[in-house]
Formats: structure tokens, sequence, C-alpha cells
């Protein structure tokens, strides 16, 4: 019987999986492209805990957490926003069409949270004071392009 | 026969005429605002409270900008798509030439000074709830802001609903007096009410609409979806909502939700007016959200 109910939601997934492959032709890079935000958010989890004071600071923990964010900052993403993948058309995507529209500053938006986050590298290992000052500037990168740039959730 | 016709006409005449009493525009009597005097400081605060600057300044502006409401952001909307008109200063293009009371029958009786029904993509149907004071005191604080010469745009709507004066019948339906929250509310939770419910004008997006587009106050701040986009309005009731005060303080103060996304869209620049707010406010509106009752 378990045997059946395992083979039965193995048999699930990969039905499951090839349907979404099959709804959007952008699946993959979709799915990289906010893997790359929650990897974003999950740093942003332990230096804002720690800015918050609902965890101790610690110093190593700060900085990795903090080249983590840069790290993410730095990657070639030129392949995860091909046009045509935004959330008009896919439905797994709130990426607003505006990104690749003529007057689109998202490059721009990208230059702020990369600088942003540089500064948080040199500020998070220093001390809790140090890196609560860097986290204000920091998530308002965020906000920016998420204000401009991502649709609400369904 | 001719006798007939006669009265038919007389009836007829009879009903448009009590129908345009009911849905005329209505303003506030003369003397509504004549003991109060205008505190621009004081109007400021009115100002972000109100969010008037999402949508009359332009949707980019940051900064300054954000003080030169010179009109253009588009509402597409079920009803058609409405283009913020020039508030600004200047006498011709924005509303420099207005005085207080024209200001208070726009906020608070949805009526321009022509004496037409304004469209209720403008909140006044939260607006209306406004304290006279705060009124008055936002008038004086728009006259220290630029004035800014480019014209209102025509907003982009079919029949019947370019015709103002149907949306009479539209105001007597949705606009109500009263607070939605009722009951035993502390002084904080007043203030949050206030600021929610009125200037905050919470409810516009949050709460579902019907068909005919007034709030469904039974399911006051569940949610709903984007009219004319993509995506939900979220459910901000504690059946859904289920932040400490502090984690919802702290979204409206820097954006961050608890678990460190970060807000986005329109929300956005809800977010840009309540980070101006004194910290109290930004508490007093928490501990409202958290007196809402649940609604799935
Ligand atoms: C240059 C623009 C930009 C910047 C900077 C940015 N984001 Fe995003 N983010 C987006 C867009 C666009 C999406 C929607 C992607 C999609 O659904 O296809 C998104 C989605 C997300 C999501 C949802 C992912 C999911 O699983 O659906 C999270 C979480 C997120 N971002 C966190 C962050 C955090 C935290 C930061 C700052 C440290 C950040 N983002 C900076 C543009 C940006
Ligand atoms: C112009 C429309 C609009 C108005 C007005 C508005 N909101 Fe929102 N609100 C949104 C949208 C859209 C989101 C989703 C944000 C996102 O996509 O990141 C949201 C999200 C939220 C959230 C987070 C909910 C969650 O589960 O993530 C809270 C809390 C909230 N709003 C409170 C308020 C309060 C309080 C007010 C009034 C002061 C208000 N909102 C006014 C559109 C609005
Ligand atoms: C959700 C967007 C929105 C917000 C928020 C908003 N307005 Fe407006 N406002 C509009 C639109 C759209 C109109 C056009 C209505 C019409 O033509 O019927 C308008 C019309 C007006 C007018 C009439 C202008 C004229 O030329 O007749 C005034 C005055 C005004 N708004 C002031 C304000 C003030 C003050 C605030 C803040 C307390 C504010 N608005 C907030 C969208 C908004």
């Amino acid at each position: 019987m378990k045997k059946i109910l395992a083979g039965l939601a193995l048999a699930t997934i990969a039905i499951t999986g090839v349907a979404s492959a099959q709804d959007s032709p952008f699946a993959l890079q979709i799915g990289a492209r906010k893997g790359v935000m929650d990897y974003r958010q999950l740093q942003l989890i332990t230096l804002g805990q720690m800015a918050k004071g609902e965890v101790e600071y610690n110093a190593e923990a700060a900085q990795k957490a903090a080249d983590n964010v840069v790290a993410s900052a730095m990657l070639d993403q030129s392949m995860l926003w091909p046009q045509g993948s935004d959330s008009d058309s896919n439905i797994e995507s709130r990426a607003m069409a505006s990104i690749w529209a003529e007057g689109s500053d998202i490059g721009a938006k990208g230059k702020a949270f990369a600088e942003a986050a540089m500064a948080m590298q040199a500020a998070a290992g220093v001390d809790l004071a140090s890196l609560q000052a860097a986290m204000g500037p920091l998530g308002e990168t965020c906000v920016a392009c998420h204000k401009d740039y991502r649709a609400p959730a369904n | 026969m001719r006798r007939i016709l006669r009265l038919f006409l007389v009836v007829a005449i009879v009903g448009l005429g009590v129908t345009y009493l009911v849905v005329r525009p209505r303003t506030l009597p003369a003397d509504t605002l004549s003991r109060l005097t205008g505190d621009a400081g004081r109007g400021e605060l009115v100002f972000w409270a109100g969010g008037c600057a999402s949508c009359h300044a332009d949707a980019k502006a940051t900064g300054d900008d954000k003080l030169v409401l010179k009109g253009g952001q588009s509402f597409p909307s079920p009803f058609g798509t409405f283009i913020a008109p020039n508030i600004s200063n200047d006498p011709i293009a924005g509303i420099g030439a207005w005085n207080e009371l024209d200001l208070a029958n726009a906020m608070i009786r949805g009526v321009s000074p022509e004496g037409q029904h304004y469209y209720p993509v403008f909140p006044y149907a939260s607006y209306a709830k406004a304290d006279l004071q705060d009124v008055v005191d936002l008038r004086a604080f728009l006259a220290t802001l630029p004035a800014d010469p480019t014209p209102s745009g025509a907003h982009e709507v079919g029949f019947p609903f370019n015709i103002r004066l149907s949306l009479g019948g539209w105001k007597l339906l949705f606009l109500k007096d009263g607070w939605v929250v009722d009951g035993d509310l502390t002084e904080e939770e007043q203030r949050g009410r206030y600021l929610a419910e009125a200037l905050g004008h919470c409810g516009e997006c949050h709460t579902p609409r019907n068909a005919l587009g007034g709030m469904e106050s039974a399911r006051w701040l569940a949610g709903g979806p984007v009219p004319a986009g993509r995506g939900n309005f979220p459910n901000i009731t504690p059946a859904k909502l289920d932040w400490s005060k502090a984690d919802i303080v702290e979204y409206l103060t820097s954006g961050f939700t608890p678990d460190f996304d970060s807000v986005g869209g329109h929300m956005a620049l809800v977010v840009e007016n309540t980070a101006r707010l004194p910290e109290a406010d930004r508490a007093a509106i928490a501990a409202y959200l958290k007196r809402v009752p649940a609604s799935e």
C-alpha cells in the first residue's frame, strides 16, 4: 500500500512537472529568477533578524549573509529575463511587462541594489550598529524595484 | 387626447425633476468652514495620510517631485480609464484659485466648483469621513506647493459613465456616513480607524467591490482581484493577516514583511506615505487592523 501511494505521489509530481513546463515556454527562466529572489530573501532574514534584535548579532554569520547578497547581485542574469516572460502571458510570473517596455529603468534599479548590497558587505561584519544602518538603504532598493516592476501575488 | 398627452408630459417632467433632486450634486452649506483657520504644518500630515501624491504626482516621482501635483497618471477600471487631474497650485491648470470650501466639497461631497459629480476613483467615498479641520489644514498646505502649468487630460470613459449626473445614484447607494468598524474602541484604535477608513482610504483597494463598483462593507478589507491588472489585493483582516502589531508598523515604515520580502506595486506608494507619518500613527493603524472583523 505504502509503495503504491509513494508511486502515485511520484507520478503526480512527474505529471504536474510536465504540465507546468508545457504551460509556459519560460518556466525554467521564471523559476530560476524567482529562486534568485528567494535566495536574497533568505540572506535578508539572517541580516534583518539581527538588525531587529530578534537574533543575537554574530559578525561572522552577518558577513556571510551580506557576501551572499552581493554574490546574488553579481550573477549574470541576462538569460533569466527573456522577452515574453512577463506576468501578462505567464501565470507563474509576477514580473510586469513594463520591464521590457520603452523607458524601463530596471537596469538602474538593479545597479542601485548592487551598490546597496556592497555597502552592506562593508558594514555587516563591523558591528550591529553598522549592520542596522545599512539595512534600511538595502531594503529601499528591493522596494524600489518591486514598486515599479512586480505585480501583486494571486 | 391632447389632455392626456399634456398630463403625460407633466408627469414626465415632474418625474425627471424628482430624479434630478435625488441625483443632483449636493454641496456643503456656505458657512460650513467659517469658524476654521487652516494650518499648513498640520496640513502636511493630512497630505501624507491622505496619499494625494500617490495619484496626483508623476508615478515615478521621488523626493521633492512628489510635491508637484501635475496629474497625468491613468487608472484603468471596468468603467473606463480615468486620468488624475492637475491639482497643483496653478490657478488655471490646477486648483490654485480654489478656496477651502471648494476643496471640502470635492473631498467630502465629491462635487466640483462647477457643481458636477466627481468619479469615485477620486476616493471621496473615504475622504467624506475626514474632519473639516483637516480639510482646511490640507488646503493651507496645498497652497504652499509648486504650480505646474500642465493641462489635465480627459478621461476615456464611454456611455453611460461619461454622464456625470448618473453618479448621483451611485453616491446615494455607496456614500455612507459612519464608521465601518464600530463599537468600543480605544483612543488609539479610533485614531487608527480615522487614518485607515477616512484619510488612508485602505478600503478603496483592500475591500472587494460589487458589480456597480461600491465597496462591500460586509467584507471590509477582505481583499479581492485587482480590477484591471494581475493578482489580488490581499486580505488584511485578522483572518489572513496574522502579523504582530510591530510587524505591521515595520511594514508601513520600511516596507519589509516579517519574513523580509518587500512591499511592491501600489502598496509601495502607500508605504511611501505612511513612512512619513509619526510612529504613533502607524501604530494606531496597526491597532485598528487588529480590531477589524475577521473575514475570509
Ligand atoms: C531590479 C529589480 C529587483 C530588485 C533589485 C529586487 N527584486 Fe525581487 N523581484 C523582482 C521581480 C521583477 C520579481 C518577480 C519575478 C517573477 O515573478 O517573475 C521579484 C520577486 C521577488 C520575490 C518573490 C519570488 C517568488 O518566489 O515568487 C521575492 C521574495 C523577492 N523578489 C525578494 C527580493 C529582495 C529581498 C530584494 C532585495 C534584497 C529584491 N527582491 C530585489 C525584481 C527585483
Ligand atoms: C492603491 C491600492 C492600495 C491601498 C490604497 C492600500 N493598499 Fe495595502 N496593499 C495593496 C497591494 C497591491 C498589496 C500587495 C503588495 C505587494 O504586492 O507587495 C497590499 C498589501 C498590504 C499589506 C500586506 C499584506 C500581506 O499579506 O502581505 C498590508 C498590511 C496592507 N496592504 C495594509 C494597508 C493599509 C493599512 C492601507 C491604508 C493605510 C492600505 N494597505 C492601502 C494595495 C493597496
Ligand atoms: C486613487 C487616486 C487618487 C487619490 C489617492 C487622490 N485623488 Fe484626487 N482625483 C483622482 C482622480 C482620478 C480625479 C478625477 C475625478 C473626476 O474627474 O471626476 C481626482 C480629482 C481631484 C480633484 C478635482 C480636481 C479638479 O480639477 O476638479 C481634487 C481637488 C483632488 N482630486 C484632490 C485630491 C486630494 C487633496 C487628495 C488627497 C487627500 C486626492 N485628490 C487623492 C485620483 C485620486
